[in-house]
């Protein structure tokens, strides 16, 4: 049992305590954005944010959540982060990113966390900023540019 | 399947769309016939284009998308012969129907590399049918004559600046016959097609609006989560369920013909009730099944005679060889592991179903569906989603997923989703089959050679499968020996025999299937026997590919971009390989180090031909994408398996690339095909042996067992 909120709408979740926030998020606020991967923080695909923090929800009881803010692919372009992931999804589009797209709204979200701290990382950090995050398709080569160019635009915002 | 498309055709004359064109394609007629307009039904069940009174041309997308850009590169095909405006094109993801069944295999199904092609001439028609119907009611509006016509970006324009939209037209044009002869383009009037475009679903996918097989929702879906055997072959004996059923949200405990299935409420509900369940299994067979001794008995097979796949001329030049080679290869078994692990919903509606599910075989799928849930096939409906990448483990003819979904769903008697866990995935075989190969390669005085003797050990993929009697030629199945039987090297007096034998493994095409390790083994040891010639890895292969213009024009194209025999950085070699598969070729050059004992990928550059390139952007991204699938297999990748159980779990313990491990990547296109040919998967082959090559050339030691990392440079 906890409250917390989720894109700015208050849970109050009664279920099992130990339900990862992914499927809190998944089946009972019916956000499908947020994806299962693995269910052992190994892939990224379930990243969300925390009070601001990329987080692997797959692996985050719901115990662990009470008073916390989260936000999921789907509400944060409407928050203070929103500038930069809009920025990111943008980048995306253009460099022409995905491909199944199943890991993509992990990687915006770890993206978007990485330029909201550093709006100019070089190569090294951004390996190690999204190193967490597995695309099978192997998009990685493209990420990389994309959040060269998001960075790029917001610097010039 | 004839009464099926009966059924469906007559469907389709009642269903069809009121302010739509709708057209289908009888399957196997090659003609249009014109659904009447109707009301009720705003999409046919069978379309491939509908235009709306806006202007939006919806193209209907008969193959899976996982990822391979189908969702726009087949829009591509409709819109250049329909003259459209490209911002009005959207895709949808077409129903399970015969119509949309592939035009070269007879079934719908996405596989073998072959979306683009064998969608190439029949969609480029339904574009050009359209046009010329849009014509025609302009021209019947302006009493003109059609001839005089001409369309624009979704404009038919007319005699004294005349101009009607598409979207105007549509109504008119949709009640006129679907014209039977049209001449399509001239391939240099072409301008959408070969035009770097695009994708049209990347909006959905970075917002997370895309819907995947696991996102279904439906009323009071529940959701089922299987404890499935820990060895292959094994059946439940008993099972209790009392600490299951305690789980709040679990409904049903029952069980499959492949384990126990928990049903619950929601996804965790399942899953905690999945792992609170003690099984007790009859292990049968497999249960002493190893890797490690199917790896031995493979090497003691392959010293046998096998069928033979590929024959000599002269069988006894060999033995009069003055050298022989002799080398024995080793691959593993291995997981396909897409991003998004399997799942199923199906919601059963009396003597009806509705399937979901993001199926590369649509039309077996459904086909097993109606049989497990004992109702007629045309009463199957079933809806293909995205898939988070399949790699062929969507491709099953056992249709393994859907068939426990429908077992489930007919006992439960409410809309279920069974979803695999990445564990269940990871064990759940159907894995790239293990192979051993082993070459004995006879030289004659100056190292060239005189006969090849090529063995190859390891589970069929075809064998007791649907295929097995069609594509299954005199025992040998070919998905064994892709890449091998069928060298472009002129390689005399080839003997190639095949061992398909029953490992107790369940296996599955993997994406690029038998060349996956064919070309390892082929292109290692052509760099061995350069090397044992004398020659540069380069100008060997030149002289052996003399009479295969297209294979080495792709090769040189990948040798002058990535400067072959250029200097490079001390502690760094390149290494380089070409391969042909499904139709196409490519070649790659890796640049590779050593970083504390482990192998470093800095560079690949590829070079590839798959003839016509409709949208050279996703065909850039696929050989991105091949490149890191095949590193992620070359460097990490084996499925072992020990007393029965396999060893490996979930991306812990059966690691893929990350971010960290991609090397720099440059894709170079062979310009000039007049039809394009397979592009999802012929990147995969080289990248292995040219890792390797490159290793090879910066340590003098030759790899014949993947993955590397297995192997020790010191």
């Amino acid at each position: 049992m906890a409250k917390f909120h989720v894109n700015g709408e208050q849970v109050d979740f009664r279920g099992a305590a130990d339900t990862p926030l992914l499927w809190i998020i998944r089946d009972h606020l019916q956000l499908t954005g947020t994806k299962f991967g693995c269910g052992m923080a190994q892939c990224g695909a379930c990243t969300v944010h925390v009070d601001g923090q990329p987080t692997r929800s797959c692996v985050t009881p719901v115990a662990a959540l009470e008073g916390k803010r989260v936000l999921t692919i789907e509400g944060i372009p409407s928050t203070s982060q929103g500038k930069v992931a809009r920025a990111v999804q943008a980048a995306w589009v253009d460099k022409d990113v995905v491909q199944c797209g199943y890991c993509q709204s992990g990687q915006v979200m770890a993206a978007t966390a990485l330029l909201a701290k550093n709006p100019t990382p070089s190569d090294a950090q951004i390996d190690e900023a999204m190193s967490g995050n597995i695309c099978r398709c192997g998009t990685y080569q493209r990420i990389r540019e994309a959040i060269h160019a998001a960075g790029a635009s917001l610097k010039k915002a | 399947m004839t009464t099926t498309r009966r059924t469906f055709l007559k469907a389709s004359a009642t269903l069809a769309g009121g302010l739509v064109i709708s057209f289908f394609l009888p399957a196997g007629r090659g003609r249009f016939a014109n659904a009447q307009p109707q009301a009720k039904t705003p999409i046919p069940p069978n379309a491939f284009l509908r235009i709306a009174k806006d202007g939006t041309c919806t193209v209907f997308v008969k193959h899976l998308e996982f990822g391979q850009g189908v969702t726009t590169s087949l829009p591509m095909l409709v819109a250049e012969e329909l003259d459209c405006d490209w911002s009005k094109v959207r895709a949808e993801l077409a129903p399970a129907a015969p119509e949309y069944a592939h035009t070269a295999f007879g079934m719908q199904m996405t596989g073998g590399s072959s979306s683009v092609w064998n969608s190439y001439e029949q969609l480029r028609t339904v574009g050009a049918q359209a046009r010329a119907m849009l014509v025609q009611a302009a021209a019947d509006q302006w009493k003109a004559k059609p001839g005089d016509l001409k369309c624009e970006k979704g404009f038919v324009l007319g005699p004294g600046g005349k101009k009607l939209s598409y979207g105007q037209l549509a109504d008119a044009a949709g009640k006129l016959p679907v014209p039977q002869q049209v001449k399509l383009k001239d391939p240099k009037d072409f301008r959408i097609i070969g035009k770097p475009t695009r994708r049209l679903d990347s909006h959905d996918k970075v917002t997370g609006k895309a819907m995947f097989g696991l996102d279904v929702q439906r009323k009071d879906l529940h959701t089922a989560v299987v404890a499935h055997p820990p060895v292959f072959g094994a059946k439940v004996d008993t099972f209790i369920v009392e600490k299951v059923r305690a789980v709040p949200g679990v409904t049903h405990v029952i069980e499959t013909r492949n384990g126990v299935a928990v049903v619950a409420k929601n996804f965790w509900a399942a899953k905690t009730g999945r792992d609170a369940l003690t099984v007790e299994w009859d292990l049968g067979p497999n249960a002493k099944l190893s890797t490690d001794a199917l790896a031995a008995q493979f090497r003691e097979t392959a010293k046998t005679p096998g069928l033979a796949a590929k024959k000599a001329d002269n069988p006894e030049a060999i033995k009069a060889a003055a050298k022989t080679i002799v080398a024995e290869y080793e691959v593993p078994f291995l997981a396909h592991a897409a991003m998004e692990p399997l799942s199923c919903t199906v919601e059963l509606r009396g003597d009806s179903a509705e399937l979901w599910v993001g199926s590369q075989f649509q039309t077996v799928d459904a086909g097993a569906a109606a049989k497990v849930l004992g109702i007629e096939p045309t009463k199957v409906k079933l809806n293909t989603m995205l898939a988070g990448g399949g790699f062929g483990r969507r491709a099953n003819p056992a249709s393994d997923y859907v068939v426990e979904a429908c077992e489930i769903a007919k006992q439960v008697k409410v809309p279920v989703k069974v979803v695999w866990t990445r564990e269940d995935d990871i064990k759940g075989g159907y894995y790239r089959p293990m192979y051993v190969h082993r070459v004995e390669v006879g030289l004659d005085a100056q190292n060239a050679i005189v006969g090849w003797n090529h063995a190859i050990v390891g589970p069929s993929i075809l064998a007791g499968t649907a295929f097995e009697p069609m594509l299954v030629k005199d025992g040998i199945d070919s998905t064994s020996t892709e890449g091998v039987a069928d060298t472009p090297y002129a390689i005399p007096n080839m003997n190639v025999q095949l061992h398909s034998v029953k490992a107790g493994v369940p296996v599955l095409w993997w994406r690029s299937v038998g060349n996956s390790h064919t070309a390892f083994v082929m292109e290692t040891m052509i760099d061995e026997l350069a090397a044992a010639r004398g020659l540069d890895p380069l100008a060997y292969r030149r002289e052996m590919l003399a009479k295969s213009p297209r294979v080495l024009a792709t090769l040189d194209l990948a040798a002058s971009k990535a400067g072959w025999g250029s200097a490079l950085p001390k502690g760094r070699a390149r290494g380089i390989a070409v391969h042909e598969s499904f139709n196409s070729v490519c070649a790659q050059v890796a640049e590779v180090s050593l970083e504390g004992g482990t192998a470093r990928v800095h560079r690949v550059v590829a070079a590839f031909d798959c003839g016509l390139v409709v949208n050279p952007m996703t065909v850039e991204a696929q050989v991105q994408s091949a490149i890191a699938f095949a590193l992620s297999a070359a460097l990490h990748g084996k499925i072992t398996i020990k007393d029965g159980k396999v060893e490996q779990s979930n991306f812990h313990d059966y690691p893929v690339l990350r971010m960290n491990e991609m090397p720099k990547i440059e894709v170079y296109l062979v310009q000039g095909g007049d039809k394009p040919t397979g592009v999802g998967e012929p990147g995969v082959p080289p990248l292995a042996p040219a890792v390797c090559n490159a290793l090879a050339a910066l340590t003098g030691k030759r790899v014949r067992k993947l993955p590397l990392d297995d192997m020790k440079w010191t």
